[in-house]
């Protein structure tokens, strides 16, 4: 067994789970809620890029923006027009509702694709790789994904520690109801949190549609890793979100190198031991 | 007429009825006491004013416009701002940030973050810090200018001596008299009656959720206020 390629392909299956994760950490933490259908839209991201590739031939490189787009416009109309409407002082409702919309995408997927698995083509770019070393050669696809990966947590930074909307963010999620005192529309902020994390799924969903097959249920595994990556990371930090997803791939990666039944039970293994030992996660920057 | 006028205000936090049907005017550039025992129904009428506890429209007139039934960041933005009991500073933002999250109503005016800082110097030097790690005093000082950077008609400052030292609260309270040096209306809630009276122009006790007695704060009389604190007629 190669150690070192085991690690390294490991962090760059994290790249990926890191790009799930993002989105999932984006909503928790404006809102404090988790989107129970986060794997769900993650699938659907998939299935809408690999509709488009198939009808116009564009490349899933150029598909991809444009369907983070459509799903930000989607997220902000969703939480807008259904999720808002069950925020309150109970955190049951939020849960329900987003649970429901998973079984809804689940089913639609499953009546208009099938349960066949899919799969997104990028012809020779998806077996193409570089060599780093005697022993040690990595894809340009996965380095490709760890790279947007990094892009978008420098962006989410910046985006919540530098710009008024930020600042916004991280008060309505401190102080909701002094947040309103201050003259925030929390109800508008929390569209703008959806539009993005949305937009972030979107790219997880087509990049993950290219690295793996998909089938209409399998969002909840997605949302079980984006889960355990951002519990792992800590809240408050984007950096610490990816840095829990880098740490759930390799861990995955050590797992299937030792036996090809224990990779998924491998990051489940570090997740609990987190919860465990540092329950605020490794790089939690949050005030609570 | 008066800049603020709330009349037959009645509110409810589920089944326990907080206020009943509460008279209260604020004049322009005058500053009013509410006074009373905890629970008397202060804050509460300050939530209902600032839009945190739901009301009839014509339950609060301000500018002589309804606006009992507008949404908190609506009556942020026509010019009500609140000091907070308990201060309330936004645990992950720096000083700074706090201060700017007054912009927020949109209402730009003289009160910029350099006159915040003239008014509290010890806030510029603590501008980069965490809001909860200044002093208690400090944090109150980072609740006005918040409620300052949002340029008020009307300000509402909610026990804002409370838990502090003696000479802090009165650095706190000097402070709030040159904020109102130009005319600033505004409502104090404050539990040193001796205090509320000097700094206010008229005042209201409350006892269980009504207005008891009312007047000119410097013709109120020590034993007219202890009767209405303690409800003795």
């Amino acid at each position: 067994m190669n150690a070192m390629d085991t690690v390294v392909q490991g962090a760059l299956l994290g790249g990926l789970y890191a790009l799930f994760a993002m989105g999932l950490a984006v909503i928790y933490g404006v809102m404090r809620q988790v989107n129970i259908a986060h794997g769900d839209f993650i699938v659907l991201g998939a299935y809408s890029a690999f509709v488009v590739v198939a009808a116009t031939g564009l490349s899933p490189f150029v598909v991809a923006p444009l369907t983070a787009l459509v799903f930000a416009a989607f997220g902000y109309a969703l939480q807008r027009t259904i999720i808002n409407r069950t925020l309150g002082n109970a955190i049951l409702p939020p849960l329900v509702v987003t649970y429901g919309l998973s079984i809804i995408i689940q089913n639609v997927l499953l009546q208009v694709f099938s349960a066949d698995a899919r799969s997104i083509q990028i012809g020779a770019l998806g077996t193409a790789s570089v060599a780093l070393g005697a022993h040690l050669a990595v894809g340009w696809f996965p380095l490709i994904v760890f790279g947007t990966a990094l892009a978008v947590a420098a962006l989410l930074e910046f985006v919540f520690n530098r710009t008024s909307l930020g600042m916004a963010f991280r008060a309505v999620a401190d102080d909701p109801e002094i947040a309103q005192v201050m003259g925030l529309r929390d109800g508008q902020l929390f569209a703008y949190a959806t539009a993005i994390s949305l937009a972030v799924v979107a790219l997880a969903g087509v990049f993950m549609g290219i690295k793996f097959t998909f089938a209409p249920a399998d969002g909840p595994n997605f949302l079980i890793y984006s889960f355990e990556a951002v519990v792992i990371g800590g809240l408050g930090s984007f950096w610490g979100t990816f840095a829990g997803a880098i740490i759930l791939g390799v861990a995955q990666a050590i797992g299937f190198a030792l036996n090809p039944g224990w990779g998924i039970l491998a990051g489940h293994l570090v997740f609990l031991a987190v919860l465990v030992y540092r329950p605020t996660g490794l790089f939690a920057r949050s005030a609570q | 007429m008066s800049l603020l006028a709330v009349h037959e205000l009645v509110a409810h936090y589920g089944d326990f009825q907080a206020l009943f049907g509460v008279d209260v005017t604020v004049a322009q550039g005058e500053c009013v006491a509410l006074i009373g025992s905890n629970g008397a129904g202060k804050s509460t009428l300050l939530r209902s004013i600032a839009g945190l506890i739901p009301a009839r429209a014509e339950n609060v007139v301000f500018d002589g416009t309804p606006i009992g039934a507008e949404t908190a960041p609506a009556i942020a933005r026509r010019g009500i701002a609140l000091v907070p009991e308990g201060r309330r500073l936004f645990a992950s933002l720096s000083v700074e940030e706090n201060l700017r999250m007054g912009t927020f109503s949109r209402r730009p005016g003289p009160w910029t973050l350099a006159r915040v800082y003239d008014l509290f110097p010890v806030l510029r030097d603590k501008r980069a810090t965490p809001a909860l790690a200044l002093s208690g005093g400090q944090q109150q000082m980072a609740a006005i200018g918040r409620a300052l950077m949002a340029n008020p008609r009307l300000l509402m400052c909610d026990e804002i001596s409370l838990g502090l030292a003696p000479a802090v609260a009165k650095d706190v309270y000097a402070a709030l008299r040159r904020v109102r040096a130009d005319g600033l209306a505004t409502i104090i809630v404050e539990q040193d009656i001796e205090l509320a009276r000097t700094m206010s122009d008229r005042a209201y006790c409350f006892t269980h959720g009504r207005v008891t007695l009312t007047g000119r704060s410097a013709e109120l009389t020590r034993p007219q206020i202890s009767a209405a604190y303690f409800g003795v007629k």
